[in-house]
């Protein structure tokens, strides 16, 4: 056997390492030696040495005790196989809500979702999402949902409601009651299925029957058309923001009741008549991302009353009013007709300094390859609408009547007649599935009149709302992440939803309702299973087996079997057009302005939408890409306009916004006005969604509700009226706003060019910055510095921002917002310039005066010609970082691989370093806003549900301390693990921001510029190339490339 | 024998003695306090309890009691640190520069000037510790070794410069006040002494370091007062440099200036000494001392704040010269946004405080005048709390990227720490005028054979 020997000693073995051999250790540690030699020497420790270490150790232990809180942490008991502490696991699936649908990825962490994310395999969105699908994770710790079952207000069971609501059900459909199911649109294909069935089980005509299972094949179809046999049992489908006139407009049109596919991608000119697509209209994510594909080729016209999140990304915005809108589609039908030779109509023109001439034109020039949108929800618009792109070609190329969108199908007429109904008492039971018209229908009144004397009435509301708290039995749903779903957006596109986390509460999913009452025993998992074998597997031929099949749907999230998808050829052109046309042409110069009377347009902000997130603190504090101004709504106004009317235009913290009493046909509102550049002259903007009166802790009585301000005609709803007052000043009011100043003052901040300058040039509207010396030679600012630089290594971090490509949607803000725990801080913090977002999105007005006068930069353009600028910033990582220098403890340092850094717990918050940052970029932790009571109902991470969205790889930072962009340390430590993990070097797009990773446009791109062959490195010889400040020097790794106007 | 021409007026007025002086100077700290004073530090007091309030207030809750924010990262902390530190320089400037000149009618102010210093910087130390957003790790700031090596102060911060700058101003500034103060409190033991007052014995004697009033003891007193003179003096210009560069070193518009060390220390001193003639006007009429503190006394500072403040309004247009001259878009435009943008009624008060109003001291007659003198002073003080504020705010405000523009609106938290500083500061003054001779009547007893009134105009008859 091998010898090994530690020394020569050892070896020779010698008597000393013998002696030593017998102790385990060499040494004793000199304590023991100590009190060993005293117990020899006969001297015990003394009292004074046990009062010595007695009072060593409490003041030890009362140091230890000042910081360091104990908390709590349980470990698995028995650890589930899936979960692996610290790593977090993403699921697919699908978002649906009645308006946004978007495929998605749920990033998991110890079993709880924490981040939603876009789904980049999905070929309707490919990874785009927006502010609110992402931030509807929070509903889900909201703890002001529905925690059981009520009845009449008060706690009840499942089995009690289930009994009650089945022996009512009944004994209604045994005499023939009426029975109306009302929800919102639907993309389930299996909810619809089970709505047929229910519908079938309580008709008069089955009543009693036994169901048997798929006793109607396709009642998916059937229910989306709504063409049922009952009359008794009746599916109302109710959007509190309707498009239903597009669907009418097609019915007539085409024969079909469908909402089209857009292709904005293959657009090569849009004009758009007051249709907000990238924000608000239909299925905006989509378009946004197809719009942001190409976005430099688009010519994009939008002619609009009030300044929305698409008006301001357009190549030419021509403010106008609500009622000349179908002048406008007239007028440019004409220009459309007479050059391709169909019939001219006989109508006044409308003049706006050529603008329908050059839309008209462009339009010509790119047939076929162009697009017209109307976001009215009139009859008349859209068949003239229609009309306009049938002459261009439109049809089979930019918009698809094959492959319609199905996730709108809601009627108007249908929801005024079940008022009607109600009102006459002749309604015997109402069910209720993620709608709110007590709140969000203009009748919102009688509605909640007529529930009171129906028979039965149910509410499947998550959170109290207006409806269901006028209800008798509330049956909770699930939050959409502990539920299973399906749903089909498109013909041939499918998606699945899996639940992430188990019930919180006692709810249950209301499709498994549906199916309890029905007696049906199979849930609605196994239903939907057994939905998907039949209806979606046949139709692909990819895989044998149904489990393989199953399983790669849950995995993906999305099936889109390509062979399904049908082509999107142009449909013949209808013999009855031109009637109909002629038709509209009648109804459209009928409506004309009422002189003396404001006009006005309802819209929905970016971030709140139709009101449904208004409980949803994180969209509450997400300024309004437009206005920047968060929790409230309010009435937009041209400035030329407040300025007649004597309205405060200048608003910040001390100057208050003026209240007006605003009259729309009779009903009156007290709403605070805010200036808002290329408002029209004439016309007031008031967003819906807003004046909850029964919420959560948050959305409760945030700004005024206006739906009740809306009609109906033609049987839609309109979002427009010309018949609106606005009185003197009556009273005062803060809005708060994240951003006060409007415009660049002529500053090279946002720098853009037009296309036209950009072939000629591509450096154009970035022309170098120079320094000028005392010498007179002038030399570019990075050759008059004093700084040594940063040592690189491995990697240099860097961030493209291409400002062409932002549309301002603030997708990004929010992604930050959750990935990196930021507070929520309420109204009041915002309106004292407060807040928190580690990414900002700046909007710049542009201003008539060029240079020269200060004071007139200051005021934005008010006219035809206003551009606006979308600037997304965040901490600009500055390589000669000015915020480095000053702190006086080094809390603030530079990372190794270029990045600032900022070491929370050595801050001690003097604020210099946010002083000097010419940026503007970090944020001071005010209060202790996770403990502090002024935040207790807003901050969700003040509560123990809300906490657990907290991302458990960033710190939540105390009081007194600064922070700031971080570039996603996080994330990029994650990555780099991975790649060391796996022994190979880190690959370039595999580490992406939190706002890279959600941005519908890619206007983000993140890498490492030290590699060649990465995405920024190729980015950063880009002649639009720029780094905000440049003159400056500080070097950013943050850089962004010109704006480019098609104009 | 030194000799002064009879043409100066005498700095000691009225048949005053040796032993008159003593008992005119030391009389005040051994009989009760008047009912004026008592009047004045309750009300001084309650200031105090209130600014120590708020101050809780704000460590408790968190900055976000002020009206700070994320623009204006700094506003009326650092104004009052600025402005308090600045008041605090005249003290030293008397006390050192005028005693290595040999000027003489520093003795009859030099004491309050001092105990003005001191507790100016105590003041003025207020400010940076509590702007903190964790105060509790001030101590984070001073170079302490720690088992982390690599854990230090950065040497390239101004606000690690201030720290030493103020530390040690502080430190000398104390000592040479304490002192000046040792022989009078001998005097005040010795008195006490033989009128039996014992407590008061006991308290002066230990205050006194057993002062004996020999020959070495006077010699070494004397070169030891040399030396630190001599230490102080460049503390005058240096402490305020320091301070100036916390705004100087910095990328901001507006602050970003090499003429602000001269600037600030010019400053400085106008407020300084606007401080001085507030304190020792109130003092001389409520300890009368009108005899010591002469009008003579008045007119010398208001000399020098018609010095300061011309050199100040030098300052301020040389500023705006240079802003235009750079050619910087950023730099005019912090500029004229002072003069012309939401606060331009702050930069309208600084210029008439601080460039218009001591003009008025050419005219010999509004120079001598104790009361328009009184009011001056307060007028400059406010000029120079509002170009601290102007330099501060109206810079940060406004910065270079619009989109971040906002106003700044402090708070009654803001207002009340400020409020309270100006209570203890004066409370602390009130007790200092109790308790310690408040005229160095041990120097000022050297010459009194030199400029009291009677000697003068015996020399006349001679």
């Amino acid at each position: 056997m091998k010898k090994y020997w530690k020394s020569i000693d050892e070896l020779r073995d010698t008597p000393e390492i013998q002696k030593l051999k017998e102790n385990e250790f060499a040494e004793l540690l000199p304590v023991h030696s100590v009190i060993e030699n005293q117990a020899e020497n006969g001297i015990a420790s003394s009292r004074r040495d046990f009062l010595k270490l007695m009072g060593f150790s409490l003041s030890a232990a009362a140091l230890s005790a000042c910081e360091a809180p104990v908390v709590k942490s349980i470990p698995y008991l028995v650890k589930p196989e899936e979960i692996i502490p610290g790593v977090a696991n993403w699921y697919a699936s699908n978002y649906f809500d009645g308006t946004d649908y978007c495929p998605i990825l749920i990033k998991t962490r110890e079993g709880r979702p924490i981040k939603i994310e876009g789904n980049k395999d999905s070929k309707i969105t490919g990874g785009a999402i927006n502010a609110r699908v992402q931030a509807s994770l929070l509903s889900l710790y909201d703890t002001g949902r529905y925690k059981e079952p009520l009845k009449n207000g008060q706690p009840a069971t499942w089995d009690e409601c289930d009994r009650e609501i089945a022996e009512k059900l009944s004994s209604i459909s045994a005499r023939g009651g009426n029975i109306r199911i009302v929800t919102s649109s639907l993309a389930s294909p299996s909810a619809k299925k089970i709505i047929g069935e229910f519908i079938q089980r309580y008709s008069v005509q089955q009543a009693g029957d036994e169901l048997t299972a798929g006793a109607e094949p396709d009642s998916a179809a059937a229910a989306m058309t709504q063409k049922f046999p009952a009359n008794n049992v009746k599916h109302i489908v109710y959007d509190a923001v309707s498009c239903s006139a597009i669907i009418r407009a097609n019915e007539k049109f085409f024969g079909k009741t469908v909402i089209p596919s857009y292709r904005f991608d293959k657009a090569e000119t849009i004009v758009s008549i007051g249709a907000d697509f990238l924000a608000n209209w239909i299925s905006s994510i989509e378009y946004a991302q197809q719009y942001g594909k190409n976005k430099r080729q688009i010519k994009h016209f939008q002619y609009e009353a009030a300044l929305t999140l698409t008006g301001c990304n357009a190549d030419a915005r021509i403010p106008v009013k609500p009622s000349q809108y179908g002048n406008i589609l007239l007028g440019i039908y004409n220009i459309i007709a007479k050059e391709t030779g169909a019939p001219v109509l006989s109508v006044n023109p409308v003049e706006f300094s050529g603008k329908i001439e050059k839309s008209a034109m462009s339009l010509l020039g790119s047939k076929g390859k162009s697009l017209v949108v109307c976001g009215t929800n009139n009859i008349a618009h859209q068949i003239i609408t229609n009309a306009i792109n049938q002459l261009l070609g439109n049809y089979g190329n930019t918009i698809d009547l094959n492959n319609p969108d199905l996730t709108r199908q809601n009627d108007d007429s249908s929801m005024q007649e079940f008022i009607t109904e109600l009102k006459n008492g002749k309604i015997d039971a109402a069910l209720f599935w993620n709608v709110n018209p007590v709140y969000s229908h203009p009748d919102g009144k009688d509605i909640e009149n007529g529930l009171k004397n129906t028979g039965l009435t149910v509410s499947f509301a998550l959170s109290p709302d207006e409806t269901s708290s006028a209800i008798q039995y509330v049956c909770p749903d699930n939050h959409f992440l502990e539920s299973w779903n399906d749903a089909s957006p498109k013909p041939a596109h499918y998606g699945l939803c899996q639940p992430v986390i188990s019930p919180l509460y006692k709810t249950r999913q209301f499709q498994e309702s549906f199916l309890k009452w029905m007696g049906s025993n199979s849930d609605y998992y196994s239903y939907i299973r057994n939905y998907w074998k039949e209806n979606i597997f046949p139709q692909q031929n990819k895989t044998v087996l149904f489990e393989t099949f199953w399983k790669k749907a849950l995995h993906d999230g999305i099936v889109e079997p390509e062979s399904l998808i049908l082509s999107n050829t142009a449909l013949p052109v209808v013999e009855t057009n031109n009637v109909l046309v002629e038709e509209s042409v009648g109804k459209i110069s009928g409506a004309s302005e009422k002189s003396g009377r404001f006009e006005i347009v309802f819209y929905q902000k970016t971030a709140t939408g139709n009101g449904s997130h208004a409980n949803n603190p994180w969209l509450q504090e997400l300024p309004d890409p437009v206005s920047k101004v968060c929790w409230d709504n309010y009435l937009t106004m041209s400035p030329k306009q407040m300025e007649e009317l004597g309205l405060n235009m200048r608003q910040g913290q001390e100057e208050v916004a003026d209240v007006v009493e605003l009259t729309v046909s009779g009903n009156k509102v007290r709403v605070p006005v805010f200036p808002l550049p290329g408002q029209t002259y004439g016309t007031v903007g008031l967003a819906v969604g807003y004046g909850r009166t029964v919420s959560g802790k948050v959305g409760k009585g945030i700004g005024v509700n206006a739906y009740p301000l809306l009609r109906l005609e033609d049987g839609a709803m309109q979002y427009e009226s010309a018949d609106a007052s606005v009185s003197v000043s009556v009273g005062k009011y803060n809005l708060a706003s994240t951003q006060v100043h409007h415009t660049m003052m002529g500053r090279n901040i946002v720098r853009e060019t037009t296309l036209e300058e950009y072939s000629k040039n591509p450096k154009a509207g970035n022309e170098e910055t120079v320094i000028a010396m005392h010498g007179g030679e002038k030399l570019p600012p990075a050759l008059v510095n004093m700084w040594k630089d940063h040592e690189k290594n491995d990697q240099w971090w860097n961030l493209s921002i291409d400002l062409s490509a932002c549309i301002g949607c603030g997708a990004c803000t929010i992604s930050c917002q959750v990935e990196n725990n930021l507070p929520v801080v309420g109204k009041d913090e915002i309106n004292r310039s407060r807040d928190m977002q580690w990414l900002r999105i700046d909007r710049y007005f542009s201003s008539d005066e060029k240079d020269g006068d200060l004071d007139k930069m200051e005021i934005p353009s008010d006219a035809e010609n206003l551009q606006v600028s979308f600037q997304p910033v965040m901490c600009q990582h500055c390589n000669h970082a000015p915020c480095e220098t000053v702190c006086p403890v080094a809390a603030t340092t530079h990372s190794t691989d270029g990045l600032n850094m900022m070491a929370y717990n050595r801050c001690v918050g003097t604020r210099y370093c946010a002083n000097n940052c010419p940026y503007k970029v970090r944020r001071f932790n005010w209060f202790e806003y996770d403990k502090y009571s002024k935040f207790k109902d807003i901050n969700p991470a003040q509560d123990d549900m809300g906490r657990m969205t907290l991302n458990p790889d960033v710190v939540v930072r105390s009081r007194g301390v600064m922070e700031k962009c971080t570039m996603c340390y996080q994330r990029i430590q994650d990555g780099k693990l991975k790649a060391k993990r796996e022994g190979r070097p880190l690959k370039d797009g595999e580490i992406a921001t939190a706002c890279e990773a959600v941005c519908p446009t890619h206007a983000i791109t993140f890498g490492n510029a030290l590699d060649e062959s990465s995405r920024v490195a190729k980015l950063k010889p880009d002649d639009r190339k720029y780094t905000l400040l440049d003159e400056l020097d500080t070097q950013p790794s943050v850089f962004y490339l010109t704006k480019v106007r098609n104009v | 024998m030194f000799h002064e021409s009879s043409i100066r007026e005498p700095l000691i007025l009225g048949e005053k003695d040796y032993r008159q002086i003593t008992e005119d100077v030391i009389s005040p700290v051994e009989k009760k306090p008047t009912t004026f004073w008592w009047i004045a530090i309750s009300i001084t007091g309650t200031a105090a309890l209130w600014g120590i309030l708020c101050i809780c207030y704000t460590v408790g809750v968190g900055i976000g009691t002020w009206g700070l924010n994320r623009t204006v990262g700094w506003a009326w902390d650092i104004t009052n640190f600025v402005w308090w530190i600045g008041i605090g320089h005249a003290g030293t400037l008397i006390s050192a520069v005028l005693l290595l000149f040999r000027s003489r009618w520093r003795m009859g102010i030099n004491r309050s000037a001092e105990a003005m210093t001191i507790f100016a910087v105590m003041m003025a130390g207020l400010f940076p510790i509590i702007h903190m957003g964790r105060v509790w790790l001030a101590y984070w700031t001073l170079p302490l070794p720690n088992y982390l090596g690599s854990l230090w102060v950065n040497i390239n911060s101004p606000l690690f410069w201030d720290v030493c700058a103020i530390s040690t101003y502080f430190t000398v500034s104390l000592v040479f006040w304490y002192l000046g103060l040792i022989p009078d409190f001998g005097t005040v033991r010795d008195r006490a002494k033989i009128a039996g007052a014992k407590i008061r014995y006991r308290a002066y004697h230990i205050l006194s370091f057993g002062w004996s009033g020999r020959v070495k003891d006077w010699i070494r007193h004397e070169e030891v007062s040399l030396v630190l003179a001599g230490l102080s003096t460049p503390l005058v210009f240096s402490v305020h440099s320091i301070v100036s560069m916390d705004f100087a070193t910095s990328v901001v518009p507006g602050w970003h200036t090499t003429i602000f060390p001269p600037y600030f220390v010019l400053g400085a001193l106008f407020s300084g000494f606007a401080m001085v003639l507030t304190l020792t006007i109130i003092m001389r009429k409520v300890m009368n001392l009108k005899e010591y503190i002469t009008v003579k006394h008045i007119e010398y500072m208001n000399l020098i704040c018609l010095l300061t403040g011309s050199l100040v309004g030098t300052a301020y247009l040389t500023e705006l010269f240079i802003s235009w001259y750079s050619g910087v878009e950023y730099e005019q435009y912090a500029f004229i946004n002072r003069a012309t943008g939401p606060y331009w009624w702050a930069y309208a008060c600084m210029m008439t405080c601080n460039v218009i109003s001591p003009q008025l001291f050419w005219f010999k007659k509004i120079r001598r005048s104790i009361p328009l003198a009184f009011f001056l002073s307060i007028i400059i003080n406010i000029g120079m709390w509002f170009e601290r504020f102007v330099i501060i705010v109206t810079s940060i405000h406004r910065e270079y990227i619009p989109s971040m523009w906002t106003m700044f609106h402090p708070t009654f938290v803001d207002v009340g720490i400020y409020v309270g500083t100006i209570g203890i500061f004066f409370t602390l003054f009130l007790l200092f005028a109790k308790f310690f001779p408040g005229i160095a009547q041990s120097e000022l007893k050297t010459i009194l054979k030199i400029s009291g009134e009677k000697y003068k105009q015996n020399g006349v008859h001679h």
